[in-house]
């Protein structure tokens, strides 16, 4: 008898058992990388945030929008020039059980502070100030006008769980680019999901966080299983195919694939990237002269690059700024004329045209090299003879520090998804002792837009700013800075009843925790 | 062209002073091998790029990049890095991976068995194929049947494996549904400690079927054309028509007199070939997102984990080394009438 009891007792959990798995729903994604590191310190990077997005949370984030969400910090107040206070939600808690106080956001700034890859953009910040277990304030040593765009950088970790030394004796909280930490492989966060298992390169498994603070997310996803596969047309075959629900990025070339097939979806976005060529004026003599600089750019038919050889899979650029950052004048269009360019070219004494080289890598951007051999015969209608070299990225990025060739191509992303990013970086006169004008190989150099560029740098007003930013788009339009070509577009694809269109933003950060599967 | 003699005459085997003193001067040379490919692995990481690129974000400072590159010892001059490498090397720590973050033997070691179940499964493929097929096409080189193999083979030769393995995921996967697209499954078994395999569970079989058919593609028809001409070769042989006149019955001439001898040769051949074999494995495992050696090398040199990339030029060279080495020797024990060089007769 007791048996028996036994049996059917067994049996009906059995049962619930497979009900439960039934209910459980796990959603597979495929990326064409995985994080390189569990330390959401250890290198500023797409694929670092995104994970920091599942594991951990930020003070607040970036919605569909480009604005600004509440997410650990409830809310928040500029209180001085210099200071703005944050208030912590009531009872988060981390993976490991502990709870979340302003004593942990500041371990997590502190460390942020001293990261190679996030102390460049944190050096404006001078401290975070701990008032009580809720409220905490960020302190600038100067006005800043962007403290909520580095704060969706601040993804609080769990001081306590990170404090103390490991079994080998090694601190726990210690952050090294190139070594095995404890931070690297051991994680607790307040993100909506754990790490359950990870095989570098191959598999991270994900559970869904039981004691997961945002009541209000409708993510219904219990498990993620996500794997990379380098491959485009692989990872297109895997979600085809059903071995994967979710799948980033598509290949342009599958993208009509993929639109056409009625079992999946496909989403895609302009993106923030621009891809740009920049003229070097310390190789080049004619390049001074912003006349040669504006045939180039006249001679370029950018929009023509983006429909045929993007196949529509960009946005062709005038300017550095895409629309929806506060820089972005909708004025400013391309400008694609090549009888205007010839004249210019007659006009700057140039009319039989001259040599120059120019690098591109071949496996960075999308299409990159085919974009590069493409401008390469646009140039020659105006008699400028282009010897093109291609390489993959690897080799590319020291000759691109070297400056190796007179025309180079770069791609950029800002930071901190603000236009001033792009002048500093890009068109501001090279220094290298303030660290200006890093990625300016154009050795482009206007004393306005330097003067410009750090003004918006402390401008808390933000209908001023906007201005500012503008002028600076402005004078790099009319000067011929560089050559605006597009800005990448971005796609993802899911199989139907994946509700992953809501989650995608133009930032590339899927909220994988408010995933809604049908 | 008649076979050569040694094909009939198996002489004596005893190992000789010649033997020995031989043996030593081979493997002598094999331990100089090796240290000329870890000489050029070593001088050909400053081509690679910048391990540094890839290891930072873009808003780093030069000075800190700098800083970085002085703490790995990067910039000290080439000899001093090649010497700090060697002494570590014959230690048997080849450097840790700047991605993994773990020792890169300890990496290459972990997706060893990935590479080795593909590696089984392609010679198995070959093995069970191209014997019979082979044979089938000396025996009867006028049927039409073997006239197809043939035209087939050729074909397959000139197919590159990625577009094989591209067609047959967009064919059995995609279209079919039959197999899965990538990867090696989940359900692995462990037969010894450290190696998983898929041989013996539905899933994992599954997944090692299109990777080590598309693995094979190339070397198949290869091996069909060899086993067939080596054979024909040999039916032509004095001692096939002797075994004829003899009155012996078909299948112990083609299977035991002809075949047998057929072999030598072809499982020459096939030792050299492991190597072009692992070079077919980076692309295989590439296109099917194969946790094994080859596809880590091509990540691997995408992210100049260079440590790694080193470690798997090592590694591969010692299989190459070894094969060679072993094939050599074996070689020439069993068939001593092969000139042993630098003896003078």
């Amino acid at each position: 008898m007791n048996k028996r009891m036994f049996g059917l007792a067994a049996g009906f959990a059995a049962a619930m058992m497979i009900v439960g798995a039934a209910q459980a729903k796990t959603l597979k994604m495929a990326y064409d990388a995985d994080p390189v590191s569990l330390d959401p310190h250890e290198q500023l990077s797409g694929g670092t945030l995104q994970l920091s997005h599942m594991i951990f949370d930020p003070l607040v984030r970036w919605n569909k929008d480009h604005g600004i969400d509440a997410r650990l910090a409830k809310s928040w107040k500029r209180i001085d020039p210099l200071t703005v206070r944050f208030e912590l939600n009531n009872g988060v808690k981390f993976h490991s059980g502990n709870e979340l106080t302003s004593t942990d956001v500041k371990w997590t700034f502190d460390r942020l502070k001293v990261s190679p890859d996030f102390k460049g953009l944190f050096t404006i910040f001078k401290e975070l100030k701990v008032v009580d277990a809720d409220t905490f304030e960020l302190v600038t040593t100067e006005p800043f006008p962007l403290v909520l765009n580095l704060a969706t950088y601040i993804f609080p970790m769990d001081s306590k769980f990170y404090t103390g030394t490991d079994a080998n004796g090694k601190d726990k909280g210690a952050l090294v680019k190139h070594g095995n930490t404890f931070a690297s492989t051991n994680v607790s966060g307040t993100g909506p999901y754990i790490v359950t298992s990870r095989e570098q390169g191959v598999r991270v498994e994900f559970k869904r966080f039981g004691d997961y603070w945002d009541k209000k997310s409708p993510g219904n996803a219990d498990n993620v299983i996500l794997t990379p596969i380098k491959e485009g047309p692989t990872r297109v075959a895997a979600l085809l195919s059903g071995d994967v629900d979710f799948i980033a990025p598509v290949p342009p070339t599958d993208l009509d694939r993929i639109g056409k097939d009625p079992k999946v979806d496909l989403i895609t976005m302009s993106g923030t990237r621009i891809i740009t060529f920049q003229m070097n004026q310390k190789r080049v003599e004619a390049f001074k002269n912003p006349k040669v600089r504006l045939a180039i750019v006249n001679a370029i038919n950018n929009t023509g690059i983006v429909q045929k050889i993007m196949k529509g899979f960009g946005t062709p650029a005038a300017q550095n700024s895409p629309k929806g950052y506060l820089g972005h004048d909708a004025s400013l269009t391309p400008r694609y004329d090549l009888g205007k360019a010839k004249q210019l070219m007659k006009e700057a004494g140039f009319e039989k045209g001259f040599s120059i080289t120019m690098m591109a890598p071949n496996n960075r951007y999308v299409n990159d090299y085919k974009i590069a051999e493409a401008v390469a015969s646009m140039l020659s209608k105006i008699n400028i003879k282009v010897d093109l070299t291609t390489m993959p990225k690897a080799q590319y990025w020291p000759k691109f520090d070297e400056q190796a060739a007179d025309m180079m191509m770069i791609g950029w992303h800002s930071d901190t998804e603000d236009s001033t990013n792009f002048s500093e970086f890009l068109m501001m006169t090279p220094n290298k002792d303030t660290g200006k004008g890093q990625y300016n190989g154009g050795n482009f150099s206007n004393a306005e837009l330097d003067k410009l560029t750090l003004q918006s740098q402390g401008m808390t007003d933000e209908a001023a700013r906007i201005k500012v930013l503008k002028s600076i788009e402005g004078i790099a339009y009319a000067e011929a800075a560089f050559v605006p070509l597009h800005w990448q577009d971005l796609a993802w694809a899911a199989k139907k009843g994946v509700g992953a269109e809501a989650i995608l933003n133009v930032m590339n950060f899927p909220y994988i925790g408010d995933i809604v599967i049908k | 062209m008649g076979p050569p003699l040694w094909r009939s005459h198996v002489c004596s085997r005893r190992i000789t002073i010649d033997y020995l003193v031989f043996a030593g001067q081979r493997l002598l040379q094999a331990t100089l091998v090796m240290f000329v490919i870890s000489l050029i692995g070593f001088s050909i990481q400053d081509n690679l790029g910048d391990p540094l690129r890839e290891l930072l974000g873009q808003s780093v400072s030069e000075a800190e990049r700098e800083a970085l590159r002085d703490e790995m010892g990067l910039n000290d001059p080439f000899f001093v890095q090649y010497g700090r490498f060697i002494t570590n090397a014959v230690q048997g720590d080849l450097g840790t991976s700047y991605f993994f973050k773990r020792p890169a033997l300890q990496v290459i070691a972990d997706k060893f068995p990935a590479t080795l179940d593909l590696v089984i499964g392609a010679t198995l493929i070959i093995v069970l194929i191209s014997v019979p097929v082979g044979v089938y096409c000396a025996i009867r080189p006028n049927a039409w049947l073997a006239r197809a193999v043939m035209g087939i083979s050729i074909v397959g030769i000139s197919i590159p494996v990625f577009l094989t393995a591209i067609f047959s995921i967009y064919l059995f996967a995609v279209t079919l549904g039959w197999m899965p697209s990538f990867g090696r499954g989940e359900d692995l078994v462990e037969i010894f400690p450290g190696w998983k395999t898929g041989f013996f569970t539905k899933d994992g079989f599954a997944h090692l079927v299109l990777p080590c058919v598309s693995l094979s593609s190339i070397m198949l028809p290869l091996f069909i054309r060899l086993i067939r001409s080596e054979m024909r070769e040999i039916l032509e042989s004095e001692y096939v028509r002797f075994a004829w006149a003899k009155g012996l019955a078909p299948k112990r001439v083609w299977f035991l007199h002809a075949l047998k001898n057929t072999m030598l040769p072809v499982v020459t051949v096939g030792g050299v070939q492991i190597g072009t074999m692992l070079a077919y494995t980076i692309l295989t495992e590439t296109v099917f997102q194969w946790p094994g050696m080859g596809f880590l090398f091509l990540e691997a040199v995408n992210r100049v984990d260079t440590p790694l990339i080193i470690s798997y030029i090592i590694v591969v060279g010692l299989i190459f080394v070894v094969t060679n080495t072993v094939v050599d020797l074996l070689y020439t024990w069993v068939n001593p009438t092969v000139k042993i060089t630098g003896r003078g007769r």
